[in-house]
């Protein structure tokens, strides 16, 4: 692409495009025409958790919650306490009388936990010296507590009052957690999900949490775990098995254990494909609206239809790294980065008629990592299915670093951070210059006139 | 010699009654007179003596009579054949003010006067030369008076020049003047402080002497008389010298509120102590203190010198030259504003006009100039400078007036002498022996007081040689006299005679009176000896002009004026009768402050006041003479690209425009815009690459070697909208990978290319954000970057230009880059391109942008520049001038690039 740097001298007239990917530069359909870039950490930002219509928090490996509007790109707090990297950031929503206030829980490999008011940049409440260093937290606010999930799972009230714990589990501890119904909640310890019940009194002043079934039918580690719907949870795992589980039974979802057939064969194929980089099997990140679910996998996208059991679309190679963070717009619409420094907007299409089929790979939809070495399986080409295509509608680059995660704000813009300290904020063009319009007559009448 | 003297002096009138000028004729500025004449019209220098125009400092000296120092531009070149002391001659002759110091009678001191400097034009025709003089006069305290007149002419061949540029020559030169004025008060203190040093100490020795003399010989000896008179003398001196000291340091007070000169008096405490310390009580005090403050401050001390009581002849001293009477630092600066002051008056006066007009009309728009215009006020940067310069010197001035204690601490002694001070004239001054080196220089070489001096030249000198005769000793009896006597006839007549007629002409004419003394001197052998007649006349003339109020125009000065394209709206000179002379009521105004239409603001909606505007950039004032830029034309035009390539690589080291911390002058730009012509011509892909720069698209300049990569992007640097004052948004050489936040920052880069490991990086990151950038390179010729289809900017940079000279191209291209600016403008400030009006929606927004440019004849790339200035117009007028870069965004379109080749 860029041999004419080097020197080349072979006649260019139009720029090479990406021959694995479209991504010229013409966007028509990116919006994204602005970038700001907002400077403040000092080392990896890793998460970003919006407040309300126009604030957000990022936190990351420098132990820094900055409080930034999105509007105007100004940082507006500066949350210092914690000593060492954040490992989990939550909002923490409490309605009282129509007043709703959110405030943020930080958790910090310093082994403490704070609350944080994002108004006034205090740190209201925190608790230290904890046996391990909390990896996720979970809030449950129809209860007003909230959960911490280290080695152990922990039960604390809004107060910072510790209601109830569980025993220590192995060193990997709690990935995750999940709110289920019926005062249930699933948390993913290493290979297994298990399920906890919550046992609340009348009065909400006694809470006590006690395993309640595990479930192991994952054959490697879980990397993620998200609720669907009402009814249904997804996990997902380091080899590529992605698991839709009823909420209430937690069984494997009827149709999805056909998928799933085909697990005891992995042995022999793991072998196969030792040389491979597991993580390009992985399933980093997973993404619902209750009707599609998106699983990053690797480096690539997948999306199946929970209420028709089905792969709707998928692109084995839609970044040039691992895929770090997805999230659905729309029905049709979704955006996911990657290490490598991209944001990408896709868009699922019709397929176009006498279309090719986007990838040879997709049979064995539930064990990606075979699928790519595997070719296709004529039996079972799902032309019923009506695959639909995932079009890259445009992409956002910017960053130099991997991409951790990103915030949509809607109309008013995107916010991406990344492992190069950074965060960007990308806005419409348009409509900021039209903003910017309003801003400058409503100075000219201030001033009255030119002047 | 000289008939009918040129001697204009201005006195302030006014009521030239109303002028309505007619809307729709073109303004007088515009208006190019036909010019009937063959000949070159910029030849008006050629029966003038001198090439261009300089400036002359001249003295009137008490010795030689009048006489040019120096000039600047300090080369003899620049003079020719024009003889300087001539035209010393007829500028001193001028001093109409002819400041009186001295015994004003009726005062019983010496007094000094603050004189103000007199401005005035003179005019020469036989010598082709015109010139604004502005008199002042500085202390020296062995001058007659303690005065030395001088005078600063800028003298021109173009007397228009002069007489339109009154105001700001006049403004620069007062300033100019009151910076050399502050450093000689303060040269004159320090010279009164040594001076009283000496006088205490000799009155110290003579006190000792005269107790020995009573002591050896009884009390009404004639030596110990002697020694007594001595020794009256000596407090008598002190007392005037103190009074002098008092008077020179309390001038300020009153001056200071003038902001001008604040910057001026940065005198360092320690003198304000001497002086303290100097007018205080006693001397021995005064000693103790003085040695004690010395050795506090570290300063090197002052060794009193044994002042003897000895005349020398007036012609045998040395008087100091301009340097030694002016402290070193205020001198400098001084000499440094002449500097300025003759580089900003050089060229033709049409360009000066010019380049007024474009200030002027350049300042209205202010809400746009950041994006192409040069930075204001390049004035106030200097002054700013300076005056931080020299208050890093040292805390601004102290000259206070002494206290009335110290008054009142004077030695009870003297006032047994103050009585017959103010008939004495002559003093002895007890002169000082051989003196260290650490005396003042000029009391090395000359013997004698000041006051002596002073009479000396004043009286005639068959009076003079007649006081020669006079011994010490015989003076001294004379005093003798005198303090015996007290205040009587007798002590009038040791004055001479012809000083008391002297006294009585100041009198009655001062200005006259300068002249009347060498007149006297009409038989003496001196160089002085060719004007005195001239003199008279001259100053007859002056005291005629200053007793009617009117002001003298020689023919010479008002013959150009029928021609003279701004001369109309003024009221016709008023003749007089004889011989062409005529006298013209009326001060030199400005071109700005006469034209109304050029007072009123720039209004939106008017658009009449834009077309004057964006025909014109000639952002500041000419730093170029004609002569220089002709000589420069002939090496760089004639040269052909491979010549450019040898000598560019000599140029190629020469300053960078972007040195860090240095604002980018217009004559950089200049010299770009040479650059950038060749660039034109050589790359058929400059447009695009002018594109890339005018739609805010980061462009970058790949080359491995240094000099071409600064080079190229010293052309472009022209093009780059919002460019700072420092060239902030270019970064000229850059061999590192660039950032983001790099291309939010520069909107022009300099990158090396290297065959290391770095490469790969560097080369990652332009792949990265090639969708932010435009490459050009430098090495292959080649430059990647949207396209652009349009004529637009084929006016802005076509190969085939007839243009053959940089800072043309330059005026070129900043005049359509104004023109630009001024769509810009328009664009940003109508409220329906932005914002729907009530019953509209955003598609008739849209409709209105699109028949906007549609109405241009713009492409769709065109647009996107006046979008792209637009959106920098928003962003400076609503955050005001630029925040920092933090706060900015980057905005980008997605286009496709296109890979150009030669």
């Amino acid at each position: 692409m860029l041999r004419w740097i080097l020197g080349g001298r072979e006649a260019q007239g139009v720029v090479e495009k990406n021959s694995v990917l479209f991504s010229g530069e013409e966007q028509p359909k990116n919006c994204f025409t602005e970038l700001q870039v907002l400077k403040g950490h000092f080392d990896i930002v890793r998460y970003l958790v919006q407040i309300d219509d126009f604030r957000f928090a990022s936190a990351g490996d420098d132990g820094l919650v900055l409080v930034w509007n999105v509007e105007t790109g100004e940082r507006l707090l500066e949350l210092r306490g914690h000593t060492q990297q954040i490992t989990a950031l939550v909002p923490y929503t409490i309605t009282q009388e129509d007043l709703t206030h959110t405030s943020l829980i930080t958790a910090s490999s310093d082994r403490s936990v704070s609350l944080w008011d994002p108004d006034t940049g205090n740190r209201v409440q925190t608790v230290s010296d904890l046996q391990s260093s909390v990896k996720c937290l979970l809030v449950l606010s129809c209860h007003n507590i909230w959960l911490s999930g280290g080695n152990g799972l922990c039960v604390w009230s809004s107060g910072f009052q510790l209601l109830s714990k569980t025993e220590q589990h192995s060193d990997t501890g709690v990935t995750a957690m999940v709110e289920l119904p019926r005062n249930y909640v699933a948390a993913a310890v290493d290979r297994e999900i298990i399920i906890y019940e919550l046992k609340v009194s009348s009065t909400e002043s006694d809470v006590s949490i006690i395993a309640f079934r595990h479930l192991a039918n994952h054959q490697d580690s879980i990397r993620a775990l998200i609720n669907v719907s009402d009814k249904l949870f997804a996990s997902g795992s380091h080899i590529g098995e992605l698991i839709i589980w009823d909420s209430v039974e937690w069984t494997i979802h009827a149709d999805d254990q056909i998928a799933l057939e085909d697990l005891p064969y992995d042995g022999p194929l793991e072998i196969r494909l030792g040389s491979q980089k597991q993580s390009e099997v992985s399933i980093q990140h997973l993404v619902s609206d209750g009707e599609l679910v998106v699983a990053a996998v690797g480096s690539g996208l997948y999306v199946y239809n929970v209420q028709n059991k089905c792969m709707v679309a998928c692109r084995k190679l839609a970044h040039d790294s691992d895929i770090l963070h997805t999230k659905l717009l729309s029905q049709s619409k979704l955006m996911s980065c990657s290490e490598d420094g991209s944001v990408k907007m896709w868009e699922l299409q019709e397929p176009l008629l006498l279309a090719e089929p986007t990838t040879a790979g997709f049979f064995g939809m539930w064990s990606f990592g075979r699928s790519n070495k595997q070719g296709p399986s004529p039996k079972r080409i799902p032309e019923a299915l009506g695959l639909k295509t995932l079009e890259l509608m445009g992409d956002l680059i910017g960053h130099s670093g991997a991409v951790q995660m990103f915030l949509n704000f809607g109309e008013r813009g995107l916010v991406t951070c990344s492992t190069d300290h950074l965060l960007i904020v990308w806005r419409d063009g348009e409509r900021q210059s039209s903003l910017r319009g309003q801003e400058l007559f409503q100075k000219l009448e201030e001033n009255q006139g030119l002047s | 010699m000289i008939g009918s003297p040129d001697v204009v002096a201005f006195t302030k009138e006014d009521d030239f009654g109303e002028i309505f000028p007619d809307p729709c004729v073109l303004p007088e500025e515009f208006a190019v007179p036909l010019f009937t004449h063959a000949a070159n019209p910029w030849t008006k220098t050629a029966y003038a003596k001198f090439s261009k125009d300089f400036i002359l400092i001249s003295e009137f000296s008490e010795q030689v009579g009048p006489q040019p120092l120096l000039t600047i531009p300090d080369d003899s070149k620049v003079c020719g054949t024009f003889d300087l002391n001539y035209f010393s001659l007829r500028i001193m002759s001028v001093d109409y003010q002819a400041s009186f110091v001295g015994h004003p009678p009726g005062s019983s001191y010496p007094r000094l006067n603050f004189v103000e400097d007199s401005k005035v034009v003179l005019g020469d025709s036989k010598e082709g030369a015109f010139a604004y003089v502005h008199h002042l006069t500085l202390y020296d305290l062995e001058a007659r008076g303690f005065v030395r007149p001088f005078c600063i002419a800028y003298i021109s061949a173009d007397e228009r020049k002069i007489m339109q540029q009154f105001q700001k020559l006049s403004s620069e030169f007062s300033k100019a003047s009151e910076c050399l004025k502050s450093g000689n008060r303060k040269a004159f203190a320090n010279e009164l402080l040594k001076k009283l040093k000496d006088l205490e100490y000799t009155r110290s020795v003579l006190h000792k002497e005269s107790e020995l003399q009573k002591m050896n010989n009884g009390c009404y000896s004639t030596q110990a008389i002697e020694k007594a008179n001595e020794l009256a003398n000596m407090e008598k001196s002190i007392y005037e010298h103190k009074d002098l000291l008092r008077q020179i340091t309390s001038y300020p007070s009153r001056k200071r509120k003038d902001p001008e000169c604040v910057a001026y008096e940065p005198e360092k405490p320690t003198d304000m102590t001497d002086v303290n310390l100097a007018l205080s009580s006693n001397p021995s005090e005064l000693e103790d203190k003085t040695v004690s403050g010395d050795e506090a401050n570290d300063r090197p001390s002052y060794t009193p010198q044994l002042i003897k009581a000895k005349s020398a002849k007036c012609f045998d001293k040395r008087l100091k030259t301009l340097e030694e009477l002016c402290e070193t630092t205020f001198f400098e600066h001084t000499m440094e504003q002449l500097k300025f002051i003759e580089r900003s008056f050089r060229g033709d006066l049409c360009y000066m006009y010019t380049s007024q007009i474009d200030r002027a009309l350049v300042r209205r728009q202010k809400i746009t100039n950041f994006l192409f215009e040069e930075e204001e006020e390049e004035e106030d940067w200097r002054e700013h400078g300076l005056t931080k310069q020299f208050e890093a010197a040292g805390p601004p001035a102290v000259n206070q007036p002494p206290s009335a204690s110290d008054m009142l601490a004077e030695p009870m002694s003297l006032d047994s002498y103050s009585s017959c001070l103010d008939t004495i004239q002559i003093k002895p001054e007890p002169e000082f022996a051989e003196g260290p080196p650490e005396s003042s220089p000029s009391e090395l070489t000359q013997e004698t007081s000041e006051e002596a001096a002073d009479t000396e030249t004043k009286g005639s000198f068959s009076s003079e040689r007649s006081m020669e005769a006079v011994s010490p000793g015989n003076l001294q009896m004379q005093y003798r006299d005198t303090e015996v006597v007290g205040m009587s006839s007798s002590s009038e007549e040791c004055t001479t005679l012809a000083d008391n007629a002297f006294l009585d002409q100041c009198e009655a004419d001062p200005s006259s009176a300068l002249y009347e003394t060498p007149s006297v001197q009409t038989e003496t052998d001196r160089a002085v000896h060719t004007f005195p007649l001239l003199e008279n006349d001259l100053a007859m003339n002056a005291t005629d002009v200053y007793q009617t109020g009117s002001v003298q125009v020689d023919t010479a000065c008002c013959m150009g004026q029928e021609g003279f394209i701004h001369e109309e709206p003024l009221p016709k000179p008023l003749r007089d009768g004889c011989g062409g002379d005529m006298v013209v009521k009326q001060e030199p105004l400005s071109l700005l402050q006469r034209d109304p239409s050029l007072q009123g603001d720039y209004v939106l909606g008017e658009p009449a006041l834009e077309s004057p505007s964006t025909a014109l950039s000639l952002p500041e004032l000419n730093s170029n003479t004609l002569s220089e830029e002709m000589a420069r034309i002939n090496v760089e035009d004639a040269s052909d690209t491979t010549s450019y390539m040898s000598t560019s690589t000599s140029s190629d080291r020469a300053p960078s425009p972007f040195c860090h911390g240095n604002p980018v002058t217009l004559k950089q730009k200049k010299r770009a815009g040479q650059s950038a012509l060749r660039f034109i011509r050589q790359y058929p892909f400059a447009q695009q690459a002018i594109f890339c720069l005018l739609t805010g698209r980061t462009l970058v300049v790949l080359g491995a070697e240094e000099g071409t990569v600064r080079k190229l992007v010293n052309a472009l640097s022209i093009f780059v909208p919002n460019l700072g004052k420092y060239g902030e948004t270019v970064q000229p050489w850059l061999s590192t990978p660039f950032q983001l936040t790099d291309l939010q920052r520069w909107k022009l880069i300099g990158l090396q290319r290297m065959a290391s490991p770095t490469e790969s990086s560097i080369l990652h990151s332009l792949i990265r954000y090639s969708r932010y950038i435009g490459i050009l390179d430098a090495d292959n010729k080649t430059m990647r970057c949207p396209p652009y289809k349009g004529a637009l900017l084929g006016h802005l940079a076509d190969h085939r230009t007839q243009i053959k000279r940089g800072s043309t191209y330059f005026l070129h291209v900043q005049s359509m880059l104004t023109q630009l600016t001024a769509k810009a403008f328009l664009f940003t400030f109508c409220h329906h391109f932005h914002l729907p009006l009530s019953s509209e929606d955003k598609e008739s927004v849209a409709a209105h942008r699109t028949s906007f440019f549609h109405h241009l004849g713009y492409t769709e790339e065109e647009s996107k520049i006046v979008h792209f200035l637009s959106e920098l117009i928003k962003q400076h007028y609503v955050q005001g001038p630029s925040k920092g870069t933090s706060q900015s965004v980057l905005r980008f379109n997605y286009t496709t690039s296109y890979l150009y080749k030669i």
